[in-house]
């Protein structure tokens, strides 16, 4: 740091000569603001502090309103509110006056006008449609600084609707003389794609005019941009690689002016920033990989100073590395890089270096093994944020014969923890592990036991479901499951024997639900004897409500024979009468029980967690509550999805066009999707807790699914070895003998650290072999896959029933959860009854258009096939005269319809994937070619397709399961959209078996355009108005005209009509109306009218997303044009 | 992405705050706090990295921070940024701030809490310069001091009446000795024709 302040400190003298208020120092100290921090310094008491700052917001509020204040004042009364604002006082009153300040005043009240604004508002706030106006007058300023407050704030704050009207300005601003203007734009322009993608989409090609400013600065705040369309679509951008080579060679070459340097390392930002980009564009892609591995030598080779930020350019280099298609060199000094920051005795280096190692060994569990000792010596290190790390570290080592130890040592963190996040974080992940590697049903119980205890009432509500999931479903073998069960029954009576009270909830109603389901399990156990240890839970002062009821159910269960009946009987008298409804009909549940013997058995029969619950989603034995209800004069229920419409259909008679609808839309998404009534009337008790707990949901669990192996010991291998999850039951276990193991311990531990003393020295020694056990170079071949040596103990049964995903919200089967389709069910109705206009047969043209895209399709594809010619290099054998054949196994039904270029998903040596598509007036039909290239049939093939967007039905009569040698099998789906995206992408997995090989499994995606999905919608102007005011979803753009001497919407809406099959309704004067619908049954409207040379539309459609998409491909197809 | 910027002394008493994602106002105390809680716990032999504040968001997020006597420098970002070089972009702002705060007895061994307190605006416009919006806009410390300059009062009115001698007054500057806009015609970015996105 040292050489760059005195570099600045240097410039200093100048840079105070030019301040021509030398005494403003000295005149801040004695301001109102300086009396007002003096005041508060001075103060001791929290108190005293708020009345201090209340006088001071009284007088400020009196003296901004007051019509004397002079300009100066003003902006000394703004940092005063400015000031109680940061404190945390609510100085609402006075954000009118900092707008009208940034409106009203000269550039340095501007300023404080400006700075008050974008502290003080937020994107949401009303007030900020009065600095609209401002803005677009500062934008269009001659002076500079004024266009830089204006483009700060705007990044700053504004938000998707207010875009489109400084958009053409700040577009304006990428070609400004000056760089700094140019810079400010890009990044502004940056956060408008953030914000709202498709309205800068058009501007793509000045981005990479940005690219290539002359500016470095510039350039490097293009790069921002170029990250984050990269993140979302490396394909679009491989072109770009080469000049990001360029561009990063140039800047370790010390190309860029002196200026740039840090520390004399060259503009170190930027080569992060470089960085980062490639390791996406090489990811997976050899070709690109191959382009960079000069720079990247380079970079690691200059990057060899001591200092900070050279070690994040080397962090960044390594990842990078590590991330794209391996070279060995690269590889053999990125992990001595990596060795480097481990062994620093810098502790930020140390973390990075174990955060690098963490990254890397999933493809390099061997540099674990060269590290262990440090390692271990971080799981003692003092910093908790270490051995935080470190335990993560730990945590993608882990295997069978490991995971006691490792276990172990994250409970004991666990212990000492205070954070809320950590431990909620490494609960979720022991009890993975847990599940995963439990080598013996004690360790199992008791490590749960611990889970249960130290996670307490933060923990993921899912740990505990799918435990008690676990025990329920079991295992393979009857009499494994018994004793798990036995122990976990005994286990738990002794844990309520000795101290209850100091569970925390949720152990407690793992502990009362597993008694309940398990108890009779153990012949020594009285039923009564556990309804007392039961009873006493309910009288713990700690005990909430939910788990009360918990409680009850269990005892509900059990109340068997004279003494537990007793036992019931005063539970009851004590909880009829309870304030909570929940209580008071468990309680009476469990009298009536109680009393009929007979009748328990059959509501809750024993072992019910075997039997597959069936639940009637539908509500149907409610039909003839709900009819009556209805005939005496009650309202039909409606979902709150139609409630939503309904309300903005009234706004849309306020005359408030502009009136958002973005938060009614998301809010109406938020309600469909959580529960459905019934539960929530009959969970009052349990809303508390499940509303908080459910958004840290899902994000503990490590993602290695899809995790392929490329790495080996000899760096890259190619993809022959399967991956996948199927593969690990079948393995034989290659256990290792004790001998073999010994020598690969003795081996691994050479890596001694001087300073330890011999016993200390020992005890690591030891705790090394225990804890990298299994990461020799046998086992971690299987260990990449996550296969483990040692089968999965736990391992769940093949599930034929509906559960997994609806895992997290399950209950003990008895409480009786009411899934939510109802709610869809509802909404599909509603849609249907929308659509009474809808034409049931379409004209011939409108079939005819769907062919003529068909065949647009097939060109577009082809270029995308010229484009990327990496996807024909690495099939090396040649597509084409497949396709020929490919095309002859079309499905009979659709052979007479013209269909979609036939395109490559993916192939190995035994297998290729191809697809097309063909349009159909009430859907799509994706048809997918499964051709064995191998000399041997392809058994128990299963082919597995899903898409978040898409719903897929497999149309094909029985699905294929076998494929001859050298012939090709056919999948047929029949696909709609769910919910509307730009692109909509289907994923899909093909598992098969060689005749005496293993199970192999190959994946891919496809990429369909939104444009596929969408046909016509005939309607008349009539239909289309009472339409228009139903729905609630709108966008607004303007768009481009598309002008030839006649009549330019004409022209246009013609272009729309053939490139995206839109029907149009009407043409009035400048006024159009346009209409269409996505499959199926998904309409939305358009409304165009030609305003100062530009087409402004109006999209509306009552499904969330779709005016957005659309628009999209309207701005694309008149691009094109 | 920078999610927050944090300054606050040993006390946790905010000193400059600035969020670039919105939070409501309670809920900007509460990520204070909570912070300082976390930020001050540290030991000052301990890495300057820290994870998971529940509050701003969960894995994704990082709090990096550095202890300057009396301040905490503390920036929130997402996975998106670099942890050192965010790091060393807090001693940049440090040594920016250092230069600009004119202390009373014009000492810039340190920047002490109160010249922060007292500057504050000065504060949020040399960072303005730094971070634009979440992202880091410039790293280059004589760009910064010179872009801030700009825009210092030079007398009543003095700028916005003659912006071009204010520019031209910071060109003048002995400032950079290397010239500013230079012409990178070396770097010879090759622009691949513009298809279509």
């Amino acid at each position: 740091m040292s050489d760059v302040v005195e570099k600045t400190l240097t410039a200093l003298p100048s840079l105070l000569s030019l301040d021509s208020q030398p005494g403003s120092a000295k005149l801040s100290s004695t301001s109102k603001l300086g009396n007002l921090i003096r005041g508060i310094t001075e103060l001791t008491s929290k108190h005293e502090e708020e009345k201090l700052i209340q006088r001071e917001l009284t007088s400020i509020k009196d003296q901004v309103s007051s019509p004397n204040t002079s300009m100066r004042q003003m902006k000394e009364l703004m940092v005063r509110a400015i000031y109680c604002e940061m404190l945390g006082y609510e100085a609402s009153f006075s954000y009118i006056h900092a707008i009208k300040l940034a409106q009203q005043g000269s550039v340095l009240d501007k300023r404080v006008g400006y700075l008050a604004v974008s502290l003080f508002l937020n994107e949401s706030h009303e007030l900020l449609l009065l600095l609209v106006n401002t803005v677009l007058k500062d934008l269009q300023s001659t002076n500079l600084i004024e266009v830089c407050m204006a483009l700060t704030v705007v990044s700053q704050m504004f938000p998707k609707d207010m875009i489109p009207a400084i958009l053409p300005l700040v577009e304006d601003k990428l070609n400004h003389p000056k760089e700094i203007i140019r810079r400010k734009a890009v990044l502004a322009l940056y956060k408008f794609y953030l914000i709202a993608p498709n309205q800068v989409q058009h501007i793509h090609n000045k981005f990479r005019k940005a690219l290539c400013d002359k500016d470095p600065g510039v350039m490097t705040a293009s790069l921002h941009i170029y990250l984050q369309l990269i993140k979302e679509n490396s394909e679009g951008y491989k072109d770009l690689t080469a000049s990001f080579v360029t561009i990063l060679k140039q800047v370790v070459g010390g190309k860029l002016p002196m200026d740039f340097n840090y520390h004399s390392v060259p503009a170190p930002w930027l080569q992060i920033q470089l960085l980062r980009i490639l390791s996406l564009l090489g990811k997976n892609d050899q070709s690109t990989s191959e382009i960079m591995y000069e720079v990247l030598d380079e970079s690691l080779r200059r990057a060899e100073m001591n200092h900070n930020i050279t070690y994040a350019i080397l962090y960044e280099c390594v990842k990078c590395i590590y991330t794209i298609q391996p070279k060995s060199e690269l590889l053999e000094k990125a992990a001595k890089c990596i060795g480097n920051f481990v062994l620093s005795p810098k502790i930020n280096l140390k973390y990075l270096g174990l955060k690098a190692l963490t990254y890397v060994v999933q493809q390099d569990p061997k540099l674990a093994l060269q590290h262990q000792m440090t390692i271990i010596e971080c799981l003692d290190h003092p910093d908790l944020i270490i051995k935080r790390e470190t335990l993560e570290l730990l945590f993608r080592i882990t295997n069978g014969q490991n995971v006691t130890v490792i276990v172990e040592k994250m409970l004991d963190f666990l212990r000492i923890s205070k954070d809320d996040y950590t431990t909620i974080d490494l609960v979720g992940k022991v009890a993975e592990l847990a599940e995963k590697y439990a080598p013996d049903n004690e360790w199992f119980i008791e490590t749960m036991n611990t889970v249960f205890s130290l996670g307490g009432d933060m923990m993921q509500p899912d740990i505990p479901n799918s435990f008690l999931k676990l025990l329920s479903e079991g295992f393979d073998s009857d009499e494994e499951d018994r004793k798990l069960r036995l122990f976990a029954v005994d286990s738990y009576v002794s844990l309520l024997q000795s101290e209850p009270n100091k569970l925390p909830q949720r152990f407690l109603q793992v502990i009362s639900w597993v008694l309940g389901e398990y108890s009779h399990l153990s012949a020594e156990l009285e039923p009564a004897t556990v309804m007392t240890l039961l009873s006493k839970l309910l009288d713990l002062k700690h005990t909430s409500s939910e788990t009360k009821s918990w409680v009850l159910m269990a005892m509900t269960k059990l109340c068997e024979g004279g003494v537990a009946i007793s036992v019931a009987q005063d539970i009851y008298e004590t909880h009829s009468s309870s304030m909570d409804t929940v209580l008071r009909q468990r309680a009476q549940e469990l009298q009536h029980l109680s009393q009929d013997s007979e009748l328990r058995g059959r509501v809750l029969p024993r072992d019910a967690g075997l039997m597959p619950l069936e639940v009637d989603s539908s509500l149907s034995f409610l039909d003839g509550f709900v009819s009556e209800a209805l005939a005496a004069g009650a309202a039909p229920y409606k979902p709150p999805h139609q409630r939503q419409e309904e309300l903005a259909q009234a706004k849309a008679l306020s005359l408030e066009p502009y009136s958002l609808s973005l938060p009614i839309s998301m809010s109406s998404c938020s309600i469909a999707d959580r529960q459905s009534p019934t539960l929530m009337s009959m969970s009052s008790g349990l809303s508390g807790d499940s509303t908080d707990l459910s958004h840290k949901g899902g994000s503990t669990t490590l993602k290695l699914d899809g995790v392929k192996r490329v790495w080996g010991r000899e760096g890259y291998l190619a993809q022959r070895e399967p991956v996948e999850e199927t593969a690990q039951v079948e393995v034989p276990s290659p256990l290792r003998s004790p001998s073999q193991q010994a020598e690969a311990d003795s081996t691994q531990s050479q890596t001694p650290t001087p300073t330890v003393t011999p016993e200390l020295e020992q005890d690591k020694q030891q705790l090394a072999s225990s804890l990298f056990v299994g990461l020799g170079s046998q086992s971690s071949v299987c260990l990449m896959g996550k296969s483990d040596p040692t089968p999965q103990r736990f391992r769940r049964k093949a599930q034929g029933r509906a559960s997994s995903s609806g895992a997290s919200e399950k209950t003990p089967t008895s409480l009786g959860s009411t899934p939510s389709p109802v709610d869809n069910l509802l909404c599909n109705s509603l849609l249907d009854s929308n659509l009474v206009s809808e034409p049931t047969n379409q004209t011939p043209q409108a079939s005819q258009s769907l062919d003529t895209t068909n065949g647009n399709c097939h060109e577009e594809l082809t270029d995308v096939k010229e484009n990327n010619p990496s996807l024909i290099h690495n099939n090396e054998e040649p597509d084409k005269p497949k396709d020929l054949c490919l095309s002859s196994h079309l499905p009979t039904e659709l052979s007479g319809l013209s269909h979609s270029e036939i395109t490559p998903l993916c192939s190995n040596q035994s297998v290729n994937l191809s697809a097309c598509h063909v349009q159909k007036e009430d859907s799509l039909q994706l048809v997918i070619f499964i051709f064995n290239s191998s000399d041997s049939a392809l058994q128990q093939m299963q082919l597995q397709v899903d898409s978040g967007e898409l719903k897929l039905s497999l149309i094909t009569d029985s699905p294929v399961e076998e494929v001859r040698s050298h012939s090709v099998a056919v999948c047929h789906y029949s696909v709609t959209v769910k919910r509307p995206s730009v692109h909509v992408e289907v994923l899909g997995m093909l598992s098969y078996q060689l005749p005496g090989g293993t199970p192999q499994t190959i994946q891919f995606s496809h990429k369909l355009p939104l444009t596929t999905f969408i046909r016509p919608l005939t309607l008349s102007t009539e239909e289309y108005g009472s339409m228009w005011l139903a729905f609630s979803q709108d966008t607004k753009q303007n768009l481009t005209l598309i002008n030839d001497d006649q009549d330019p919407l004409t022209t246009t809406l013609n272009v729309l009509k053939k490139k995206l099959q839109l029907h149009v309704v009407e043409i009035i004067g400048v006024e159009g109306i346009v209409a269409c619908q996505l499959v199926q049954d998904q309409p939305c409207l358009m409304h165009c009218r030609v305003h100062a040379g530009t087409l402004a539309v109006w999209l509306r459609s009552p499904v969330p997303d779709l005016p957005d998409c659309l628009l999209y491909h309207c701005q694309r197809a008149l691009q094109e044009h | 992405m920078i999610k927050a910027i944090l300054i606050f002394n040993n006390h946790g008493k905010p000193r400059l705050i600035r969020f670039y994602q919105y939070f409501a106002e309670d809920m900007q105390q509460q990520i204070i706090r909570e912070t300082f809680h976390l930020v001050s716990k540290r030991d000052d032999n301990v890495c300057n990295f820290l994870e998971g504040g529940s509050l701003i968001g969960g894995s994704d997020y990082k709090l990096i921070y550095r202890h300057y006597a009396t301040l905490y420098f503390v920036f929130c970002v997402d996975s998106s940024e670099s942890e050192l070089g965010i790091l060393d972009l807090i001693q940049v702002t440090f040594s920016l701030l250092q230069v600009f705060v004119e202390t009373l007895d014009k000492c810039f061994e340190n920047v002490c809490e109160l010249d922060l307190i007292f500057h504050m605006d000065k504060v949020h416009y040399i960072l303005q310069e730094v971070v634009m919006g979440g992202m880091v806009l410039e790293t280059n410390m004589n760009e910064i001091v010179a872009q801030v300059e700009v825009q210092k009062p030079h007398g009543e009115g003095g700028l916005s009446a003659a912006p071009a001698r204010a520019v031209s007054a910071v060109k003048n500057m002995n400032l950079p000795e290397i010239p500013r806009n230079i012409n990178i015609g070396d770097i010879n970015i090759k622009v691949p024709s513009l298809s279509p996105f």
